[in-house]
């Protein structure tokens, strides 16, 4: 018996040594093999992207010229001509009017959740409603938009139907950015505040919505720009028109994104070259004011 | 000092009341489509999600059906557009979320940290670009490149799997997927990075020092710690998908009255049908065509909520567990 177990031991070390050496060889190259996947996972989220916006930046910059800006879209039965003025000035109203219906209640509303009552019941139901809110498809948002606005209170397509049910998906967005912001104002600058005597409503417009106004910006930009690139809700609350906006109620709107879907489905290729330049100035509108909005953020942490 | 009292409790309840228009809004959008497709509920009945046939019957004339007006002839029947809306949902799932978890495997883990910034700040980007562009970049690149080069490659070569074999359309299932999983690898990406940033340090500094290799590390210490934000951001793209309109109405092929049985085959989501067919409903005197659509949009609204309500409880309850076990540890 102890003949044998002596030479079997060492054999045993020895190839378990082999083993351990070929487990490890094999560990490595799964290591490598992860790696190469977790790489590919990026290219094959990154082409399609970048293959988009050089694709639209060509297009875009070629076909894009200054009747682009001074004419209106004329849609015909036959062709489409013109340039994209009714579109743009569209645009610029609806964000303009969404901007300023939702980011004072958004605002408010985050001022009252972070300052105010940040653990009560109230707000926890504030919360909960704001996320279920800002989950709403876009499509149903525009149908109640139609259904309540348009219809109902018989606003007709219009530029403040539009701007409604464009600030209701805005909302919630602002709002949990607000409160975020505030919340990551220092305890101590409150403290401070108060042991000098302020009131609440001082502290809050004089030291904490001042240090968490960066923040604040940043949301309200990403929102706007957001809310820019969206058709669903004003697909049949804001109508299309051909000509500038000229009243708030009982006067449909153009915008960029109504050209992008609809001039891109017919055939004849003026009106697909004004859906290019319209899909170029979404982009071109939508990557700026991401990069302010990164900007800010950036101006905020150097302090 | 009473003046400034006074001020407080003005701004407190400015403040409250503003917080509190979100439930203004939400009884209205519920209060609106419960009120508009209560019709289409009653009429239609249990036949609305089992059925696939949607016959409008235009030329049909106004009868009355359990009080409420129709037209004869008429038939509403949404399974097209409900499995539509499920079964692209879940090709995006499949599709988008092992690509989202190897994006941010990558980014948390295996990248140099100026790469990582540099594509983190391009999948924000990608978050950002409009649906309605992801839609038309589908229909002028990704459809003609399905049709052309990868479907007729699947579907000879892949015949003998199901729902590959068979006939290639320009656009269907594939290219709904495909977009579909584009616009919420972003979001998976983005959630799942910071959950997996949160895995404390010390955790992956004693794997390794046991000797695990980098992706034993994550395979046994990252991935399990997140799990559970990982799941909820899942969900959240999922409901992202769920809901989307305007990238899926120019690459779904608009089918009607059809299922697909191949995974070229045309399809119809809720959101989609919705955008394509409120001018044609406003021809029906009866209202019961705005009435079914309307009913749809109820159909589609509860099902993002419960899948958004779920996602933001896993993705809460795995990044509050996982700053918890920092204490622990």
């Amino acid at each position: 018996m102890s003949e044998t177990a002596e030479p079997l031991w060492q054999d045993d070390f020895s190839d378990r040594r082999k083993r351990i050496q070929d487990s490890l060889l094999r560990r490595r190259s799964i290591d490598r093999v992860t790696k190469v996947f977790t790489v590919l996972a990026v290219i094959a989220l990154l082409y399609p992207l970048i293959d988009m916006i050089l694709m639209f930046a060509y297009k875009g910059a070629t076909l894009i010229s200054t009747t682009t800006f001074t004419q209106l879209t004329a849609l015909n039965s036959a062709t489409v001509t013109g340039g994209l003025q009714n579109a743009i000035s569209g645009t610029v109203l609806l964000i303009a009017l969404s901007s300023a219906i939702s980011v004072p209640l958004g605002v408010m509303g985050g001022i009252y959740l972070a300052e105010f009552s940040p653990r009560g019941r109230f707000s926890g139901i504030i919360r909960f409603v704001a996320d279920i809110l800002a989950a709403v498809p876009s499509i149903v948002l525009g149908y109640a938009g139609l259904l309540f606005l348009v219809l109902y209170l018989g606003w007709g397509f219009s530029a403040l139907a539009g701007a409604l049910t464009l600030s209701v998906f805005m909302f919630p967005y602002i709002l949990r950015t607000t409160e975020l912001s505030l919340k990551n104002v220092p305890q101590s600058y409150r403290e401070a505040a108060m042991a000098l005597g302020s009131s609440k409503t001082n502290m809050i417009s004089r030291v904490t919505l001042r240090a968490a106004l960066p923040g604040i910006s940043t949301g309200i930009i990403l929102s706007m720009s957001i809310a820019s690139g969206e058709t669903a809700q004003l697909l049949y609350t804001a109508g299309y028109s051909g000509f500038n906006p000229t009243a708030l109620l009982h006067s449909p709107v153009g915008y960029l994104t109504y050209v992008v879907y609809v001039f891109s489905q017919l055939s004849f290729p003026t009106s697909q070259n004004l859906a290019l330049v319209a899909s170029f100035l979404l982009l071109v509108f939508v990557i700026s004011l991401n990069v302010a909005a990164r900007l800010l953020v950036r101006r905020m942490a150097k302090g | 000092m009473r003046q400034s009292k006074k001020a407080d409790a003005l701004l407190r309840y400015t403040a409250a009341l503003c917080g509190g228009t979100s439930l203004i809004f939400i009884f209205l959008i519920l209060g609106t489509t419960l009120v508009y497709g209560f019709p289409s509920i009653v009429v239609n009945g249990l036949k609305f999600l089992t059925s696939i046939t949607w016959n409008p019957a235009l030329s049909g004339s106004l009868i009355t059906v359990h009080g409420f007006k129709t037209l004869s002839g008429a038939h509403y029947g949404g399974l097209v557009f409900i499995t539509g809306t499920l079964v692209s949902s879940a090709l995006a799932i499949i599709i988008g979320a092992p690509t989202a978890i190897g994006v941010a495997i990558f980014l948390s883990e295996f990248s140099p940290k100026s790469l990582s910034t540099i594509i983190s700040v391009l999948v924000e980007l990608t978050a950002g670009v409009p649906s309605i562009i992801f839609g038309y970049w589908g229909l002028l690149v990704l459809v003609p490149f399905l049709l052309y080069k990868i479907e007729p490659l699947l579907s000879q070569n892949l015949w003998f799997l199901p729902f590959f074999h068979g006939q290639v359309y320009s656009s269907g299932l594939l290219a709904s997927g495909i977009i579909l999983a584009l616009m919420i690898i972003p979001i998976i990406a983005a959630i799942s990075r910071d959950a997996m940033r949160q895995v404390p340090l010390e955790l992956r500094e004693g794997a390794k020092a046991l000797g695990l290799t980098h992706w034993e590390v994550v395979k046994s210490i990252v991935l399990p710690n997140a799990k559970m934000a990982i799941a909820g951001s899942i969900l959240l793209g999922l409901g992202r998908a769920l809901g989307e309109t305007m990238a899926v109405v120019l690459v779904s092929g608009s089918a009607i009255n059809t299922l697909p049985h191949t995974a070229y085959a045309p399809i119809n989501t809720i959101a989609a049908f919705m955008a394509q067919s409120m001018d044609s409903a406003f021809t029906d005197p009866s209202g019961m065509y705005v009435s079914a659509l309307v009913e749809l949009a109820l159909i589609l609204l509860l099902i993002t909520t419960a899948t958004n309500i779920l996602a933001r409880l896993l993705v809460r309850e795995g990044f509050i567990s996982s700053s918890e076990k920092v204490v622990r540890v």
